[in-house]
């Protein structure tokens, strides 16, 4: 049995280019519904292919957190700060996974073609509905900030753990090289 | 195992922890719009149609009413040579649409609305779309969709003298006036001639460009009416009409492409441009059947003009843009209030 004292490297490169594309992502969605300029389509054809790309990478990160596992929490870590560690991390997790298959059933709840860049298309994955495509509307719409939300907390417990208590976690998915992937257990 | 700390630290730490929290959430509300009340956002547009009556809910937001048809296009292969889009390739191809009337009220009498439009949707066997949204006027009332907005908002008001300060401001105003009087009126959808108006870019084989903007030209002859005897005709006589007709025999529109000249403004919807630049007949619009649109199939389509096939894409015309963010915003708000629009058949949707 090995502990590992960090994320595997293809788990942290996964992590900030994720981080990356998700804020990116959040920024074009409010900025693009808030908007009836050009720049609108311009976002709106960025918004759907980044969508399905953080599709595919969570899938690829979730099978890498299920095959890699986490490091441990510190031992001394209070219990309800490991609890909403736990938890914030399922529901990010949810987040990334969901919001494009909400977003990739919305427009096909509204009979949009799916085009991700030019004549590359998605096939609609739910018959028109307008009370399908109301309720996934409204899911996409509010999720969005709650998901923007959870991403500050995840922020400021990060800088938290790395600037207060110094205690390791965030060097655990730091972005720099390390050499020291493997650590016996303790 | 982490060491007590010193205070200060701890205090700064926090501190800056707090700056980067507030610093994010800002950026976020700031790209949101929250700090922008005068960002012109697709719901004030939405706002704006509001008749005095309440918005017409589980309805469009603008052309309210309106009545489907199905049919086919049939392309005679004359547009290949400016777009590459399937549409273009000799063939037939299934084309869905929507008669429909300038107006917020779905419950407008048919001789009171001076703008008639359609709707239009044709589907290719790669799976593409094209999807245009037309009107009867030759040329938009105003250059900009902020001057839209204005319009809407001057329009609306109770102070007489708003429609007289937004013509000034916008002088290209008075030619969709000189229009709305004087051009005839007629008695059918099938007699009018329905003008995308916005210039698009068309891409060819070779991958070169062409600034367009496309027609439908009637088959039937435009006979004119008189407003007044229009009025003697009911508030439907317009759906009435065209369904009659339309179990007559199919009726047809030529699909007519203008190809602009290389100095002809495209970002300007407002300004026709010259009669004689080259228009490229591509292919007839054939209309089958007419249903109506409580239970038809064109109720769920949002006729959005930014729905194009690869080979034809948006020019510098800021309209389409626009369009696509209101249309998709009203279409949010009736797909929301469905219940206030019930059908009255079940499994009529395909």
């Amino acid at each position: 049995m090995i502990i590992r004292r960090r994320f595997t490297p293809l788990q942290r490169v996964l992590h900030w280019l994720m981080a990356v594309c998700i804020l990116a992502m959040l920024f074009i969605g409010v900025g693009m519904v808030s908007t009836i300029m050009p720049k609108y389509l311009w976002l709106v054809s960025i918004h759907k292919p980044l969508g399905i790309a953080i599709l595919v990478l969570a899938l690829i990160r979730l099978s890498a957190r299920l095959r890699f596992r986490a490091p441990p929490l510190p031992a001394d870590l209070p219990e309800p700060m490991k609890l909403a560690a736990r938890l914030s991390h399922y529901a990010l997790y949810v987040l990334m996974i969901g919001m494009p298959l909400i977003g990739w059933a919305m427009l096909s709840a509204a009979d949009y073609p799916i085009v991700l860049y030019g004549g590359v298309r998605l096939p609609a994955i739910l018959p028109q509905s307008d009370s399908l495509h109301a309720l996934l509307w409204g899911a996409h719409f509010y999720l969005a900030f709650l998901f923007f939300a959870l991403i500050l907390i995840h922020l400021a417990a990060a800088l938290f753990h790395a600037l207060v208590r110094k205690d390791g976690v965030f060097e655990t998915m730091a972005p720099v090289p390390t050499h020291d992937e493997v650590a016996p257990a303790e | 195992m982490p060491q007590p700390l010193p205070s200060r630290s701890v205090f700064g730490s926090l501190a800056l922890i707090s700056v980067v929290v507030a610093g994010a959430a800002a950026a976020f509300a700031y790209t949101a719009g929250w700090f922008s009340p005068r960002r012109l956002t697709p719901d004030k547009v939405v706002d704006a149609f509001t008749p005095p009556t309440g918005a017409p809910l589980g309805h469009r937001r603008n052309h309210a009413k309106g009545i489907c048809f199905t049919g086919r296009f049939e392309s005679n292969g004359g547009g290949s040579a400016l777009s590459r889009a399937q549409v273009f390739t000799r063939g037939q191809y299934p084309a869905l649409g929507r008669f429909n009337l300038g107006t917020a009220d779905p419950n407008a009498p048919d001789a009171t609305v001076r703008v008639r439009g359609m709707g239009l949707r044709i589907s290719t066997p790669d799976g593409q779309e094209w999807r245009t949204a037309m009107v009867d006027p030759p040329f938009f009332p105003v250059s900009t969709p902020q001057a839209f907005y204005e319009l809407l908002l001057a329009s609306a008001s109770k102070d007489a003298s708003a429609m007289r300060t937004f013509s000034g401001a916008h002088p290209e105003i008075a030619a969709f006036g000189a229009w709305a009087k004087s051009a005839p009126w007629t008695g059918s959808y099938a007699e009018n001639r329905f003008n995308g108006l916005n210039a698009f870019i068309f891409v060819d084989n070779s991958g070169a460009e062409h600034a367009v903007r496309w027609s439908l030209l009637p088959a039937a002859q435009p006979v004119p009416v008189s407003p007044d005897d229009l009025a003697k005709r009911g508030p439907n006589f317009l759906e009435e009409e065209i369904a009659e007709r339309v179990r007559g025999g199919p009726l047809r529109w030529t699909m007519v492409v203008t190809v602009a000249n290389p100095d002809d403004p495209t970002a300007d919807p407002s300004k026709a441009w010259p009669e004689d630049r080259r228009a490229v007949d591509v292919g007839t619009l054939t209309v089958e059947e007419i249903q109506p649109e409580r239970d038809g199939p064109c109720r769920d389509i949002n006729f959005d003009p930014t729905v194009l096939p690869s080979g034809m894409r948006t020019s510098d015309d800021p309209f389409p843009a626009a369009r696509s963010s209101v249309y998709a915003k009203s279409y949010d708000r009736r797909t929301a209030e469905a219940k206030d629009y019930p059908r009255t058949a079940t499994g009529a949707n395909p």
